[in-house]
C-alpha cells in the first residue's frame, strides 16, 4: 500500500523527466539543430541564462491569466446560473453562446485592439472569453440535473425559486463548478498567452515571439516550458481547492471510519 | 368513533398532455381522510399513486375535481406538509443533523426565528435523531450512512416541523425486508407519538396493513379507487401481528382483489 502511495507520487516526475530524456537523446542522435529543436539541456540553460526576462514576463502572464480566470469565474457562473435555472434563459441564450464559443479567439484580438489598444486588457478579455464558457455550462449542468424529487421536497415544504436555488442547486452544481475550473484555468493561460503573442509588449507570448523573429530558439522554448508549468501549478491549486470545498463529491475516494 | 375529514378529494381527474397522446393517470378518484389517520394507497405500479400525491400536495393541480386539505381547496403547494420518498434525497453536503434543520429554514414561522433560536432548533433535531435511534449519528454525512439509517433520517426531515400531513412515496421500497420491517416500526412509533395525517403510498400490502387505518387499492392506469378496506387491528401493531389471522384475512382480501383486477 505505502509502496503503490510513493509509486504514485514519483510517477508523474518520473515520466516528465523520461521524455525530457528520450528528447535530449533524439536530438543528439539525429543531430537536429538547435534552431529547429533545442536539446532540454539548452533549454535549461536559455531558462537560467535569461531567468529575469522570463520571471518578468511570465509573471505578468499570471496576472493577465488569473484577472482573466477570475472574471470568467464569475461571469461563467451567472451565465450557467441563469440558463440552468430557467429553460427560456437557456432557450434564448444557448445558440448565442455556442455560436461565441466556436469563433477562434486569436480572431477577436485585433478588434479588442482596435478598442482598447494593445497590452494587458486584450490578454485579460481574451483568457476571460475562453475561460467562460466550460464553466458556464459545467454549471448549467449540475443545476439541470437536480433530482425531482429533491425538488418536490424542498417545493412542499413551500420553498420559492429563490430558495431551492441557494438550498439545493448551487451547492449540487459546485461539484461540476470546480471540474469546470481545472478546465478553464488551462484554457485562460491559452487565451491570455494568444493575446500577447498577437498585440502585446510584455508577457511571455510576446517574448515568446520576440525571441523567435531573433531567431532564439532555446528562449522560445523556455518560454513554452513556462507555460506549460504555470499551467500544471495552477491547475493544481484548482484541485486542491476542489478537494477542500466538495468533500461530498468524492466520497468513493475515501475510507469511511 | 366520527372523523372529521381532512383531506378529500372529489371526483378528481388528471390527464397529461392533450390530444391523442394524452394520458390519464388518475381518473374521477374520491376519497376523505380523517384527521391524524394514517392511510395507505396501494395499486399496481404505473397506476398515478405517485400523482395522487402530487395533487393532494399541491404540486400538481387536477384537471378536473377538487381537492381539500384542512378544509380548504387546494391551489398551489399545501403548506406544512412533509414528504418522503423512496430515495432519500438527503442533501450529500449537509451532515445529517443539518439534513434535518433543512425545514427549519424555509417553513414559517421557523424561518424567522432560525438564526436567534438555532440552540432550541438544534435540540429538537437532536431529540427527533434520538427517536430513530440516529442520536450518534448526527454530524455524519448521510452517504457514511447505511440505507436505512438514511430513510430514519429521511423520515426526521420529513416529520421534524411536525407537519399536519406526511406524504410517503414508497419510503421503505429500496430497503431490504428486516430493515423495512424494522422501520415499519419506527414509523408507527412517530405516529402514534405525534399524531399527524399520513398517507402512504406503497405495493407492499403487509406494510400498508400494518401501518394503516384505512387502505385504498387503485386499479391500473388510469387509476381509479377499486377497493377500501378498513383495518380494524388494535395499536400498536407489531411483527407478531402479522401473523395474526385478522392480518393475514385483509392481506389476503386485498391481494385477491388486485389479482382480479390484473387479470381483466
Amino acid at each position: 500500500m505505502i509502496e503503490k502511495r510513493r509509486l504514485r507520487l514519483i510517477m508523474p516526475w518520473a515520466v516528465t523527466v523520461g521524455l525530457f530524456v528520450i528528447w535530449e537523446v533524439a536530438c543528439w542522435l539525429f543531430a537536429v539543430p538547435p534552431f529547429i529543436l533545442p536539446r532540454p539541456s539548452v533549454i535549461f540553460q536559455a531558462l537560467i541564462q535569461f531567468r529575469e526576462q522570463i520571471a518578468q514576463h511570465s509573471l505578468h502572464t499570471l496576472f493577465t491569466t488569473v484577472i482573466g480566470f477570475a472574471l470568467a469565474v464569475i461571469g461563467g457562473l451567472l451565465i450557467g446560473l441563469a440558463i440552468g435555472a430557467s429553460q427560456l434563459v437557456y432557450v434564448g441564450l444557448y445558440p448565442v453562446l455556442i455560436g461565441f464559443n466556436s469563433i477562434p479567439k486569436v480572431a477577436l484580438v485585433p478588434i479588442i485592439v482596435i478598442w482598447f489598444g494593445i497590452g494587458t486588457i486584450p490578454a485579460v478579455i481574451t483568457a476571460f472569453s475562453v475561460a467562460f464558457f466550460p464553466i458556464a455550462v459545467n454549471v448549467a449542468t449540475g443545476l439541470a440535473t437536480i433530482e425531482p424529487e429533491m425538488r418536490d421536497v424542498l417545493r412542499s415544504l413551500g420553498a420559492n425559486r429563490w430558495e431551492i436555488l441557494t438550498k439545493v442547486g448551487i451547492p449540487r452544481s459546485m461539484p461540476y463548478l470546480f471540474a469546470s475550473l481545472k478546465i478553464a484555468i488551462t484554457l485562460a493561460f491559452i487565451g491570455s498567452v494568444i493575446s500577447e503573442t498577437v498585440a502585446s509588449n510584455r508577457g511571455i507570448g510576446y517574448l515568446m515571439l520576440s525571441a523567435s523573429s531573433r531567431f532564439e530558439v532555446p528562449l522560445v522554448f523556455a518560454g513554452l516550458v513556462v507555460v506549460g508549468a504555470m499551467g500544471i501549478g495552477m491547475y493544481v491549486i484548482c484541485v486542491l481547492f476542489e478537494q477542500r470545498m466538495t468533500r461530498w463529491a468524492f466520497r468513493g475516494n475515501e475510507l469511511v471510519t | 368513533m366520527e372523523k372529521t375529514p381532512f383531506v378529500e378529494l372529489r371526483d378528481v381527474s388528471l390527464t397529461y398532455g392533450r390530444g391523442a397522446e394524452s394520458l390519464t393517470a388518475v381518473d374521477q378518484l374520491t376519497m376523505s381522510m380523517g384527521q391524524s389517520e394514517f392511510v395507505a394507497v396501494v395499486g399496481p405500479s404505473g397506476c398515478g399513486k405517485s400523482t395522487l400525491m402530487k395533487l393532494v400536495t399541491g404540486l400538481l393541480l387536477p384537471t378536473s375535481g377538487t381537492i381539500l386539505v384542512g378544509g380548504k381547496q387546494v391551489t398551489r403547494p399545501v403548506e406544512s406538509v412533509g414528504m418522503a420518498f423512496q430515495n432519500s434525497t438527503l442533501m450529500p453536503w449537509r451532515t445529517t443533523l443539518a439534513n434535518i434543520m433543512l425545514p427549519f429554514e424555509i417553513v414559517h414561522p421557523h424561518k424567522r426565528r432560525l438564526r436567534a433560536n438555532r440552540k432550541e432548533y438544534t435540540a429538537r433535531a437532536q431529540q427527533l435523531l434520538a427517536a430513530v435511534g440516529l442520536g450518534r449519528f448526527a454530524d455524519r454525512f448521510p452517504w457514511q450512512l447505511s440505507g436505512g439509517m438514511q430513510q430514519r433520517a429521511n423520515l426526521c426531515r420529513a416529520l421534524i416541523h411536525e407537519p399536519r400531513l406526511l406524504m410517503l412515496d414508497e419510503p421503505f421500497g429500496a430497503l431490504d425486508a428486516f430493515t423495512r420491517e424494522e422501520l415499519w416500526g419506527v414509523m408507527q412509533g412517530l405516529w402514534l407519538t405525534k399524531q399527524f395525517t399520513a398517507i402512504l403510498v406503497t405495493h407492499d400490502l403487509r406494510e400498508a396493513v400494518y401501518l394503516s387505518d384505512l387502505v385504498y387499492v387503485m386499479s391500473q392506469r388510469p387509476g381509479r379507487i377499486i377497493y377500501t378496506s378498513e383495518v380494524d387491528l388494535p395499536r400498536p401493531r407489531s411483527l407478531q401481528t402479522t401473523f395474526e389471522p385478522r392480518f393475514i384475512e385483509i392481506v389476503h382480501a386485498l391481494r385477491e382483489r388486485i389479482s382480479h383486477e390484473h387479470s381483466l
